[in-house]
């Protein structure tokens, strides 16, 4: 019997965390991820649960503590957003190259300057390239679902890798939804027991983490790192099923929405992608050959799935929530564009960069995307490749 | 000792095995080496007692030579040396 609670977002990732019961979260409050360490303080005030709880004095030192706890085999969470984990970036790096399975929640919100604590995908864009596995989710329910999915991905002997769990800043983090939390002994159950091979606690087998590792072997362990990234890429499906059983879900690198005979397609990750589906609904009740895809794993790329699900459209549209500064489009854009390089029969792909700082995008934007599309579909060619959806010239 | 690729070593850059430093040969930093005069030394053994990297071998109370695999050829012993036996000279 599934309980269902009117949760916030960041109420139903501490939920996760509650049933999840981890041995150590190292976490500093920041909006708008603030409301998860307050709930999960309040569950360990309560007793519900055996954690360890660190109360640090800054993100750094959230995730310096992680990354000791990890090391020292304990299963270990911690969550952040925006200038948070900008600070705890040279730890991020870290944890991934030492291979901790560290669980962070990341409650997306723009990066400064100017100062604003709203949505966009700033911060965890910024952390691609840092060896964590990337999630983002679309809602409250599948935030919860995917920090649940995150522990056995992180977990998995043959990853060994952190999972950021994004969620869009308040858009998902304060609304109030209909959560659906599993049963406490079926998540323990899926979760298990954690295994640790190298312990820094396990004195009669005793392991340095992070000696000095200089031209003669650095090389091969970062190769090392890359491979683990392409394990993901190829162990996570078997994972997706597990928890399908579990959830009656499947939580695929790809979730595709009206996709079959559509012409014009809008790809883009967290809480747009149900605006872009109530968008595709209404498109399609006038005959329009619309389709939407929801990009769920950012990290590892899912290039093979992206094409694949892409590929029969004419003309498809890229959702930024945030901006490379690279003069050449945002970061979905150009891995997705990249993705299709080898592929003879490809569509017309275009970028809109949307929603800095928490802009609001709402059916009608979208609506002008589709449009925009079925112009370059007549014209056959795109016109701006990078284009700027919602700001005022 | 052939270096290994990257499916045979341990992940992460974790030592694995306690004290393993021993097998590390950090002679190979040294520019000058130490050189003694067998005949001048007087045995003080104030090189032992000085030389930061136990590098000095000694059997029954007398210097016997250079642990060359781990000498770095700071130069320390023979400049505490009180009869100067012991020279730099380079690699």
């Amino acid at each position: 019997m599934k309980d269902k609670l009117a949760l916030t977002g960041n109420e139903a990732v501490a939920h996760a965390m509650r049933q999840i019961n981890p041995d150590v979260v190292a976490a500093y409050p920041i909006t708008p991820q603030t409301e998860i360490v307050m709930a999960f303080s309040q569950f360990v005030a309560d007793g519900v649960v055996d954690t360890e709880t660190i109360p640090v004095e800054s993100e750094h030192s959230a995730m310096s503590a992680c990354v000791g706890a990890s090391a020292s085999g304990a299963r270990t969470m911690t969550a952040t957003c925006s200038q948070g984990l900008a600070l705890m970036w040279e730890i991020v790096y870290i944890a991934s190259s030492l291979r901790l399975p560290i669980v962070m929640p990341v409650v997306n919100r723009a990066l400064s300057a100017p100062i604003n604590i709203h949505c966009d995908h700033s911060d965890s864009m910024g952390a691609r390239d840092s060896g964590w596995i990337q999630m983002y989710c679309e809602s409250g329910q599948e935030a919860y679902e995917s920090t649940l999915l995150a522990v056995r991905i992180a977990e998995d002997e043959n990853i060994l890798l952190p999972v950021m769990v994004c969620l869009d800043g308040f858009i998902t983090s304060h609304a109030v939804e209909r959560i659906e939390l599993l049963e406490d002994k079926v998540v323990k159950g899926w979760i298990g027991e954690k295994k640790t091979r190298y312990s820094l606690l396990d004195v009669d087998n005793a392991v340095t983490y992070g000696p000095l590792d200089l031209q003669d072997y650095y090389f091969e362990h970062k190769r090392q790192e890359a491979e683990a990234m392409r394990k993901a890429y190829s162990v996570i499906p078997g994972i997706v099923n597990k928890f399908q059983k579990i959830i009656g879900k499947k939580y695929d690198y790809l979730e595709k929405y009206k996709m079959d005979g559509a012409n014009l397609a809008v790809l883009a990750l967290g809480s747009t992608c149900g605006t872009a589906k109530t968008t595709v609904d209404r498109l399609r009740a006038k005959g329009i050959k619309a389709g939407m895809v929801k990009l769920r794993f950012f990290r590892p790329f899912p290039a093979k799935e992206l094409v694949d699900a892409l590929s029969k459209a004419k003309a498809v549209a890229i959702l930024d929530r945030s901006d490379t500064f690279s003069n050449r489009g945002g970061p979905a854009f150009n891995e997705i564009r990249s993705a299709f390089y080898e592929k003879k029969d490809k569509p017309f792909v275009v970028n809109y960069i949307y929603g800095l700082g928490g802009r609001d995008i709402n059916v009608e934007d979208i609506e002008k995307v589709y449009t925009d599309l079925g112009k370059i579909l007549k014209q056959k060619k795109v016109g701006t490749l990078v284009n700027y959806l919602g700001v005022r010239e | 000792m052939k270096e290994k690729g990257w499916r045979e070593i341990p992940i992460a850059g974790l030592i694995v095995e306690a004290g393993n430093a021993q097998q590390y040969k950090t002679g190979d930093w040294r520019t000058f080496k130490p050189v003694r005069d067998v005949e001048r030394c007087t045995n003080c053994l104030n090189c032992w007692v000085y030389c930061p990297d136990s590098s000095i071998l000694v059997a029954e109370e007398k210097m016997t030579g250079f642990d060359y695999d781990h000498c770095k050829g700071c130069g320390i012993c023979a400049e505490i040396c009180p009869v100067k036996c012991i020279e730099m000279v380079k690699e």
